[in-house]
Order: structure tokens, then C-alpha cells, then sequence
């Protein structure tokens, strides 16, 4: 059983070796990914460069291509993401609430939780056709910004439940417990302190969600996006009373990837410029996006004191 | 609790907003609609041409009309526009007998107007030293079924031409340019041979050939204007005894360039025109049609033709010429004189 200190050795050695060798191995799949998206972003950004001017973003689209721009494209994309919004935090939000605090362990939610999982792999497409005969036809909403807006929400309600579930289960279990030892109700105890030390990562569930939806194109052509769309929708904010409307919200409407994929098939070359450079604004959209997530995490993070 | 937490600061926030905004808009879905809007699909490949005209449209109304263009391709723009969806539909190959009885039954009346012609251009690569021209009986051993896995090099075509292998390009079964290419070539729209690269993007098609020395494609006009450096067009002979005819606008307003030279339609639902700013839309379009095709590479009908054009659309001459049976050769004035079928 005796080992001499020389194998001893000789196995750290060889322990060490490999310890070292998996770190070089990660190292460099880590660099495929990010030297990939970094190479993709800066060609992108070079392509784009000189159609990157203030005038790009006030101009509509247009047959030449120095002229053209993403007005509609923006707008579009902001509007419906903000119906998005709307609609998938206070659903996605509550369910979760109630799956993670109220819902019995039996199996009809085992097959509830399952699902949800599950709907978060659902090809988009399959949500557009969804959308089409719910929303467009049998609603009767149309091709407008509510529909498109709708269908991104569902796409994006199965990310929002799991990860608030997520986050409402990271919450220490004596939290909840300290909460009843004082007389709270479930739902004083939800608002008061589960909610707020978990908002954190609800909220990064929600711009992960929304940052995914808003380079969705296959749901959104499903529904009917245009291609061309030369004017802005009614503005959501009016001069009289009540202030704001609704109209909008039936408008039709395009958005960015919709925009950058017709100028990607034009004949005409100098189109390429343009797509190249609403890439880069999309591609900016979703990492400042992401990046209020991490400082609202941050943020939030910092003030949670147990 | 003294300070509400953030999250139930914005849930309180929100919810509000989307009831709000869910309610209001159920109301002002009625209202909308009053809106002057003038709502288009259909054909990629009528869409540079309608999008030239709803941008000049729109500058010309400073904005007082809005104008919708979207690209379902003819066949999903036809199906749109027999549910009564939109105004008016770009279409590259004539409405077909399904689409005809589809619109009869949805009881949707049209006005057929041709708006330019496009031909259809055979390309290869600049590297290609061999093809000087083509017959059509050529492009038919080429493309037709019974080539699939058969013709593999140049010369099983033509003896006179290399041992090279021979690389197809050429767009997907849903699109108009493959229907009408088809019919001209084979002699029976949509049947070709599977075994080729197939895109609805245009473009890669055009990078294909513009790659490969051995390759052979075909799309419209405009995708070769734009990238004549990277490829070569290839003059077709139509028949024996017939010249070889390079596609541009002279030879296809002559009519020499045969058999791939098409008219492509705007399909206007006819009680749309009693909205003045549909009627106003399609008489803008067949005014700008001469200046604007030519904008985008399209090939402008002649005069006469845009003048019947308007007289039909004036006198409201509803149905199609074609009786939704694909026709390959036959003259835009032609066309436009016959009576129409619904």
C-alpha cells in the first residue's frame, strides 16, 4: 500500500495537467462564441458605418437606398413590444406567483409546470399561426400592432413564468416563514417580501423575454407585418382629453427585422448598407436591453438586505 | 410596508395600462377603419415597381393617404385579396382558375391592369467561354423533369460545350417566375426537375452563379441589371432560323425577346375603386408606370398600352384576359382588348 513520494507527485502532477488542459479547452470554447458574434458585430458595424447617420432614423423606407430608413421600422418595433410588455409581465407574473406560492403540489400542476417548460421550446412559428386564427381572424384584431404585440407575449410567457418561478424559489424558505410567525396572509407575504427580494431576477426573466421578441420575424410574418409602411401609427399620445389613445394599437405596422430582411433581398447592392446598419441598431436594441437587466440585478441586488 | 417594492410599483403601474388600453382599443377598432388607407399585396416581384409608386403617392398626398404594401407572393397576395383583405394585389403570372372561382365565391369583382413587363434572364458565370447563346429546346433538355439526375455536365446538352458539370439555380415552386418560366420553357407550368438550388431570395441566386463556372440560373431582369459584373446573360434563341435576342428594354418592347418576356398585373378590387383614394392610387400608378419601372429596372409597357390600361380601368372592365389558364407570347394590348372571364 506504500506509495513512494515520487508517485505521489508524479499523479498531482498529472491531476494538475489535466485541471490546466480543461481550463484551456473552455477557455477556447468560450472564444468560438464570442469571437464569432464579435467579428459578426464589427463587420456589421463597418458595413453599416456610413448609412449609420441621424437621418437613417427619421426617414421612412424608400426605392433609394441613400434616402431610406427605419422610421416605421423603430416605432413599430418599440410599440409592439411595449403591448408585449403589457401583456406577458402581468400574466407571466401572476402565474408564477401562483404556481410557485399557492398552487397545490399534486400532479395536475407536475403536468402544468411540465408544460410551461416545454411551451418555452415551441418553434415561434407555431405561435404565429396560433396568433393568425386567434387574434387576426377570430378576434378580429387584424394585422395591427395588438396582434403582433399578443403573439410575441405568448412566445415570450413561458420564459417570463420560469424564470420568476425561478427566482421566487431562491427566496430562503424562513423568509416565509418569519412572515406567518407574524399574522401575514399569503398575499401580504407574497407582496410584501417575496416579491421584492425576487424582483431581481423577475425582471431580467422579463428582458431576457422581451430581447428575444423583438428579433422575432417568423411570428410576426405570420401574422401579416408589411413590408412597406410609410408613415407612423397614430400617436398613442393626443393634445385633447383623455390624452391618450388607443388607436394605435389597430394600426398597421413593420419592424426591424422585417426591414432589414427586405433590404437584404433587394437587387440593389447599396441595400446591403442599410440592412447592415439596421442590423447593428437591432443588435444595439437587444444588448441595451440586456444591459438594463444586469444593472436593474445589480441595483436591486444591492438593497436586499436579510 | 413603508416603501413599495419596485416590481409592485410597476405591476401597479401596468396592469391598469393594458386594461385600459385592451377596452379602448375594441372601441377604436370601429373607428380606424375610416382612416384613408390603401392596402396592397402580393408578387415580390411587382413589389419594387408598387413601392416606387406608394412612396411618390404618399409625397405627392403629403400624407393624408396611407398606403400598405406587403409581399405574400402572388399566389398568397391572391388569397388575401379573394377574402377581401386588401385593395389590390401585385400578381407576376395571370390569376389562375382557383383564384378566379375562390374571388366568385367571396363575391369579389377585379380589374386587371398590366403595369410593365419583366423578362426573365438566363445568367451564368463571366468565367463561362462556351455559352455564346441558347435555345429554347436547349434550356427545355435542361430543365424539364426527365433531366432530374440525367444531365449532369455541359455537354449532354450540347456536344459542342465541355465536360464540365453543370450547377442549377433557379427560384422556389411557389413563386410566379417559376410558374411562367416553366410554361415558356417546358411547356407546362411547374414541372421542372427537382434537383436544383432553390431560393425565394433572389440574390442568392445571383451569388450562386456569380461562384460556380459551371453554373446556369434564371430571375428577372432587374437582379441582373443590378449585378451585370458578376454574371453574364445569355441571348435565347426561341426557335430555329430565330436570332439570338439579349434581354433589355428594346428588345423586349419590340417583342423580339421570346419567349421569357412577361407582363406583370396589379389585380384592383373593383369596389375598393369606389374609394376615391384607391381610384386616385391606381390612376397615379398607371400615370407614374412609364417613368417609375424604368426607376427600378423594369421595362415600361408601350403607350398604347398604358392608355387602354386606363380606359379599362375608367370604364371599369372587370375579369381577367387569360381565363386562368397561363399563356406565354400574347400581347399586352392584346390582352387588355379582350372580354374579360370571371
Amino acid at each position: 500500500m506504500q506509495q513512494s513520494v515520487a508517485e505521489i507527485r508524479r499523479l498531482i502532477a498529472r491531476h494538475k495537467f489535466w485541471d490546466y488542459a480543461f481550463a484551456i479547452v473552455g477557455m477556447i470554447c468560450l472564444m468560438v462564441g464570442i469571437l464569432v458574434l464579435l467579428s459578426l458585430f464589427a463587420d456589421l458595424a463597418r458595413t453599416g458605418a456610413p448609412r449609420l447617420t441621424p437621418a437613417f432614423f427619421t426617414s421612412f423606407p424608400s426605392r433609394m437606398a441613400e434616402e431610406a430608413g427605419i422610421l416605421s421600422a423603430w416605432v413599430g418595433s418599440v410599440l409592439v413590444m411595449v403591448v408585449t410588455a403589457c401583456a406577458a409581465v402581468p400574466l407571466g407574473v401572476a402565474a408564477a406567483i401562483y404556481l410557485e406560492e399557492y398552487a397545490p403540489k399534486n400532479w395536475m400542476t407536475a403536468i402544468i409546470e411540465i408544460n410551461v417548460t416545454n411551451l418555452a421550446g415551441v418553434p415561434s412559428i407555431v405561435y404565429g399561426l396560433l396568433a393568425l386564427g386567434l387574434f387576426v381572424y377570430i378576434l378580429g384584431f387584424g394585422q395591427s400592432i395588438l396582434s403582433a404585440g399578443l403573439t410575441l407575449a405568448l412566445l415570450i410567457l413561458p420564459v417570463v413564468i420560469v424564470a420568476t418561478r425561478e427566482s421566487l424559489r431562491a427566496v430562503p424558505g424562513s423568509i416565509r416563514e418569519a412572515a406567518y410567525a407574524l399574522g401575514a396572509t399569503r398575499w401580504q407575504m407574497v407582496s410584501d417580501h417575496v416579491l421584492p427580494y425576487s424582483s431581481a431576477g423577475i425582471m431580467t426573466g422579463i428582458i431576457m423575454g422581451l430581447s428575444r421578441a423583438i428579433g422575432e420575424t417568423a411570428p410576426i410574418i405570420t401574422i401579416g407585418a408589411l413590408t412597406f409602411i410609410a408613415f407612423l401609427p397614430n400617436s398613442p399620445i393626443s393634445p385633447e382629453f383623455p390624452f391618450v389613445n388607443a388607436k394605435w394599437l389597430m394600426d398597421p405596422f413593420t419592424v426591424m427585422p422585417i426591414q432589414m430582411f427586405n433590404w437584404t433581398s433587394r437587387p440593389e447592392e447599396e441595400f446591403q448598407l442599410n440592412a447592415a446598419a439596421a442590423g447593428v441598431v437591432l443588435l444595439a436594441m437587444t444588448l441595451a436591453m440586456n444591459a438594463v437587466a444586469i444593472y436593474l440585478r445589480y441595483r436591486i441586488r444591492k438593497k436586499i438586505k436579510w | 410596508m413603508k416603501h413599495k417594492s419596485l416590481s409592485s410599483r410597476i405591476k401597479g403601474a401596468v396592469s391598469p395600462v393594458i386594461t385600459a388600453a385592451l377596452g379602448v382599443s375594441l372601441l377604436a377598432g370601429v373607428a380606424g377603419a375610416a382612416d384613408k388607407i390603401v392596402k396592397i399585396d402580393g408578387s415580390s416581384t411587382v413589389y419594387p415597381i408598387t413601392e416606387a409608386v406608394a412612396e411618390d403617392f404618399q409625397k405627392a398626398k403629403k400624407g393624408d393617404v396611407r398606403v400598405t404594401v406587403g409581399i405574400s407572393g402572388t399566389g398568397g397576395g391572391f388569397k388575401k385579396f379573394c377574402r377581401g383583405e386588401t385593395d389590390i394585389s401585385g400578381a407576376s403570372r395571370p390569376i389562375l382558375k382557383k383564384e378566379m372561382d375562390a374571388c366568385k365565391q367571396a363575391g369579389i369583382q377585379y380589374i386587371e391592369l398590366p403595369v410593365a413587363y419583366d423578362a426573365l434572364t438566363v445568367v451564368v458565370n463571366p468565367q463561362n467561354t462556351w455559352l455564346k447563346q441558347i435555345t429554347v429546346d436547349e434550356l427545355k433538355k435542361i430543365w424539364e423533369p426527365a433531366a432530374q439526375g440525367q444531365i449532369k455536365t455541359w455537354n449532354q446538352v450540347n456536344p459542342a460545350w465541355p465536360n464540365t458539370p453543370i450547377k442549377l439555380f433557379g427560384p422556389g415552386a411557389d413563386s410566379g417566375t417559376f410558374d411562367y418560366f416553366t410554361e415558356a420553357v417546358v411547356g407546362k407550368a411547374k414541372s421542372s426537375r427537382g434537383d436544383y438550388t432553390a431560393s425565394e431570395d433572389d440574390n442568392v441566386l445571383v451569388q450562386g452563379v456569380s461562384r460556380d463556372k459551371g453554373a446556369l440560373g434564371y430571375f428577372g431582369y432587374a437582379y441582373y441589371a443590378e449585378n451585370s459584373k458578376k454574371l453574364k446573360a445569355v441571348p435565347i434563341v426561341e426557335k430555329a432560323g430565330k436570332p439570338a435576342v439579349l434581354p433589355s428594354p428594346e428588345t423586349v418592347k419590340n417583342g423580339t425577346y421570346q419567349p421569357l418576356a412577361r407582363p406583370v398585373f396589379i389585380y384592383v378590387n373593383a369596389s375598393s375603386v369606389a374609394k376615391p383614394e384607391v381610384k386616385e392610387f391606381v390612376e397615379f400608378y398607371l400615370n407614374q408606370a412609364p417613368k417609375l419601372t424604368k426607376a427600378v429596372k423594369y421595362v415600361p409597357l408601350p403607350d398604347k398600352a398604358y392608355a387602354l390600361a386606363k380606359s379599362n380601368f375608367a370604364k371599369k372592365k372587370t375579369g381577367t384576359g387569360f381565363g386562368g389558364e397561363p399563356e406565354v407570347g400574347v400581347s399586352v394590348e392584346e390582352l387588355l382588348q379582350r372580354e374579360g372571364k370571371h
